[in-house]
C-alpha cells in the first residue's frame, strides 16, 4: 500500500465535567496508509467516535481537550492538533470527509440535496453555482442514484434512509477527499439497505483508492471491508492487527469475548452465546492496571496493578496484553474464535 | 394438538386511518401459532409490521379485524376479570430500556406496581419477591431503591424483564429487546432470557430485526414484509433452506464476521427500497424487488400455504 495519509501518535482525549474529567482517549497510535480501509471496533464508550471526531476536529472544546503530547499528522504535513479552527476549515470536507451515522439529523432539513451537496464544492473547489449543482448530480449519479437531475431539488424528508446515507456519501464525497471517515455509516440501516451501502462504500473505495476510517461495532460490516482493524478498550487500543490477525489469531481476551459473543446463523441453539460479564470501566477514574482486567477471566495479579504495554506478534499485529509477556502462563484461544470457527 | 398452542393468530389485521382518508395497513392478515413454551421469532425490516403484530396481540391497538386466541379464548372480547387476568398472563418487554422504566420512581416501586395491581402480595412478602427478582435477572437486593438513571443499558433491560416476570406470566413479547444494547451485553441478555424460559416454561414472542440474533433464540421464525407474513418454519429449516425469496435475501444480506467466508459468499441483494406501506404493490409486496418476479404475481397474492410440514411459505413459485 502507499504512503502514510494520517499518524495519530500517544492521541488522548478528555472532556472536563462538573464531576471531574472524562478521559475518552487515553493514549490512542495508528497509521492509515493511502488507499487502506482502517477499521475501529468497540462498544459505546470505548472512545472510537471520540477518536475520529477529534480528527476532524469536531468536538467543541472546551469541554473537550486534546492533551499534551498528541499527534495527529495529516498527509504528512498537517499536524491537526495544533490547527486553528480557520486553518481546520481548510482541510475539512475538502481534504477529509465524514459519513455519519444518522443521515436523518446530519442533513439540512431546509437546503435541497444539491444545495447541501454544491455548498462544500463551491466553497473549496470555487467553481459557479451551476457548475456545482451539474457536480452535484454526479455525485449522486455515483452513488447509485437514479433521475439525478431531479433528485437534487429534493429535500431530505423526501427521501428514504437508505437514499439518505447515499446523499451523505455524495456529500462526503464531493471535494475528493484523500480521507473518509465514517462512523457507523450502516447502523440507522435495515439489513437489505446495509449490504447495498457497503457494497457502494467498498465500490467507491477502490475507484477513488480514497483511505477510509470505519467505525463500527458489527464484525460482519469489518470482515467485508476491512484491511487493518484496531479494537478499542476503555479509551485504549487493546489489539490492532489485519483483517485476518484479528479473526483468525486474535491475542487479546477482549478481543476473543467480542468474537464470541456474536451470534453467527450456524450456532448452536442449545448453547449459551459466550458474553462478557460485567461492564466497561468508568473512565472518570480508569483503573491503575489493564482496563479489562475486571472482566477479563485470565486476569493475573500484575494486570490489576500495571497496564500492560503492547507486545508485538508480527510486523503488523500487536495486542495490549500481560498473557503475551514471555514469561506468562500460555493461554490458548478459546474454542469458537480463530478460522474454521464459523462452520 | 390444538390444545398445545398457547396463542392462535388468525386473520389478525391492524390497519391505521390517516388523514386524508388514506389507509395504512400495518398489519393485513397474519396466521400463526405459538405454542407453549416454545420462542416464536417475529423477524422483518423497519415498517413491516412486526412491532405493531405485537402491540396488537396483547391489546395495546385494538385489532381491526382477525382473532387473537389466548389459551383458546378470544382476547379481543374479553372484559372485567378476564381482562384482567389476561393481562398478567402476557406481559411485554420493550425495546429502549431509557424510556420504558419511569424515572421518577425506585427500581422496587417499578417491579412492585404490577404485584400492587394484582394484589399478589404485599407487605414483607412483596419486598422479599421484588428482592428474589432481582436476584433472578442478575442483579441484586440493593438496587431496589435505586433510579433507573443510575443503571446501564443492559441493566435497565434486566429491570425490565424483571418487571415483566413480577405477576408471574406464562407469556411474554420482547419487542426488540436487544436491539438498544452492546453487542457483549446483548449475548448477556438473551442468555438470560434463555434461562428464565428454562426455568419457568415461559412462552416468547421474540420480536427483532437481527435474523442471526433471532434465530439463535428462536425454535421457529416467522418472516415478515409489508404487513404480511411471507415464511414461518423452524429456526433450523428457516436457515438451512429457506423457501421465499425474500428470506433468502435476508439471510444473505446478514455480514458475516468472517472474511474468508465473507469473500466465497454469493449473495442476492434485493433491488431498490422497501415500498411505502401506505401504496403497497399489488399481488406480492416483494415483487418490485423480486429477483424471480412474474407477472401473476402482480396480479394475486399467491397464498400462505405449508409447502412442507411445518414449513409456510407465499409465493407463486412454490
Amino acid at each position: 500500500m502507499g504512503k502514510p495519509i494520517l499518524e495519530v501518535n500517544n492521541l488522548r482525549v478528555s472532556f472536563k465535567m462538573y464531576a471531574g474529567e472524562v478521559q475518552a482517549v487515553r493514549g490512542v497510535s495508528f497509521t492509515i496508509n493511502k488507499g487502506e480501509v482502517l477499521a475501529i471496533v468497540g462498544e459505546s464508550g470505548c472512545g472510537k467516535s471520540v477518536t475520529a471526531q477529534t480528527i476532524m476536529r469536531l468536538i467543541p472544546s472546551p469541554p473537550s481537550y486534546i492533551k499534551e503530547g498528541s499527534s495527529i499528522l495529516f498527509d504528512g504535513k498537517h499536524e491537526i492538533s495544533k490547527m486553528s479552527e480557520r486553518q481546520m476549515e481548510q482541510v475539512r470536507g475538502a481534504e477529509m470527509g465524514m459519513i455519519f451515522q444518522d443521515p436523518m439529523t446530519s442533513l439540512n432539513p431546509t437546503m435541497t440535496v444539491g444545495a447541501q451537496i454544491s455548498e462544500g464544492i463551491r466553497k473549496h473547489q470555487k467553481l459557479s453555482k451551476d457548475a456545482a449543482l451539474k457536480r452535484a448530480a454526479e455525485l449522486l449519479t455515483l452513488v447509485g442514484m437514479s433521475n439525478a437531475d431531479e433528485r437534487i431539488h429534493q429535500y431530505p424528508h423526501e427521501l428514504s434512509g437508505g437514499m439518505r446515507q447515499r446523499v451523505m456519501i455524495a456529500l462526503s464525497l464531493a471535494c475528493n477527499p484523500k480521507l473518509l471517515i465514517a462512523d457507523e455509516p450502516t447502523t440507522a440501516l435495515d439489513v437489505t439497505i446495509q449490504a447495498q451501502i457497503i457494497d457502494l462504500l467498498r465500490d467507491i473505495q477502490q475507484k477513488t483508492d480514497t483511505s477510509i476510517i470505519l467505525i463500527t461495532h458489527d464484525l460482519g460490516v469489518v470482515a467485508e471491508m476491512a484491511h487493518k482493524i484496531i479494537v478499542m478498550y476503555a479509551g485504549k487500543v487493546v489489539e490492532r492487527g489485519t483483517l485476518n490477525d484479528i479473526f483468525y489469531n486474535p491475542r487479546h481476551p477482549y478481543t476473543w469475548g467480542l468474537l464470541r459473543s456474536v451470534p453467527r446463523l450456524d450456532s448452536d441453539r442449545n448453547n449459551d452465546l459466550d458474553s462478557i460479564p460485567g461492564t466497561p470501566p468508568d473512565l472518570y477514574a480508569p483503573p491503575v492496571g489493564c482496563a479489562f482486567a475486571a472482566r477479563c477471566p485470565y486476569a493475573m495479579q500484575i494486570c490489576k496493578e500495571v497496564d500492560p504495554e503492547h507486545f508485538e506478534v508480527s510486523a503488523d499485529h500487536s495486542s495490549a496484553c500481560w498473557l503475551l509477556h514471555p514469561d506468562a502462563p500460555k493461554v490458548d484461544m478459546p474454542v469458537g474464535v480463530g478460522r474454521g470457527s464459523h462452520g | 394438538m390444538a390444545e398445545d398452542n398457547i396463542l392462535e393468530v388468525k386473520n389478525l389485521q391492524k390497519h391505521f386511518n390517516l388523514s386524508g382518508d388514506r389507509v395504512l395497513k400495518a398489519v393485513d392478515g397474519l396466521n400463526f401459532t405459538i405454542k407453549r413454551g416454545e420462542t416464536f421469532g417475529l423477524v422483518g425490516e423497519s415498517g413491516c409490521g412486526k412491532s405493531t403484530t405485537g402491540r396488537t396481540i396483547i391489546r395495546l391497538y385494538e385489532a381491526t379485524g382477525g382473532q387473537v386466541l389466548f389459551n383458546g379464548e378470544d382476547v379481543q372480547k374479553m372484559s372485567g376479570d378476564a381482562r384482567k387476568k389476561f393481562y398478567r398472563d402476557m406481559q411485554m418487554v420493550f425495546q429502549d430500556p431509557y424510556a420504558s422504566l419511569n424515572p421518577r420512581m425506585t427500581v422496587g416501586k417499578i417491579i412492585a406496581e404490577g404485584i400492587e395491581i394484582h394484589g399478589l402480595y404485599s407487605g414483607n412478602q412483596k419486598k422479599e419477591r421484588v428482592n428474589q427478582l432481582l436476584r433472578d435477572v442478575g442483579l441484586s437486593e440493593e438496587h431496589a431503591g435505586r433510579f433507573p438513571h443510575e443503571f446501564s443499558g443492559g441493566q435497565r433491560q434486566r429491570i425490565g424483564i424483571a418487571r415483566a416476570l413480577a405477576i408471574e406470566p406464562q407469556f411474554i413479547i420482547a419487542d426488540e429487546p436487544i436491539s438498544a444494547l452492546d453487542v457483549s451485553v446483548q449475548a448477556q441478555v438473551v442468555n438470560l432470557f434463555k434461562k428464565l424460559q428454562k426455568e419457568r416454561g415461559l412462552t416468547y414472542l421474540f420480536i427483532a430485526h437481527d435474523l442471526a440474533m433471532v434465530k439463535h433464540i428462536s425454535d421457529r421464525i416467522g418472516v415478515m414484509y409489508l404487513g404480511k407474513l411471507v415464511e414461518v418454519a423452524t429456526s433450523d429449516k428457516l436457515n438451512a433452506k429457506p423457501l421465499h425469496p425474500y428470506t433468502q435475501s435476508l439471510l444473505s444480506a446478514i455480514p458475516i464476521p468472517d472474511p474468508d467466508i465473507q469473500k466465497q459468499r454469493k449473495r442476492i441483494i434485493p433491488q431498490g427500497e422497501i415500498p411505502s406501506p401506505l401504496n403497497p404493490p399489488s399481488g406480492c409486496p416483494f415483487r418490485t424487488r423480486c429477483p424471480h418476479a412474474m407477472p401473476e404475481c402482480a396480479a394475486t397474492m399467491p397464498p400462505f400455504k405449508e409447502v412442507e410440514p411445518g414449513h409456510f411459505a407465499a409465493c407463486h413459485l412454490l
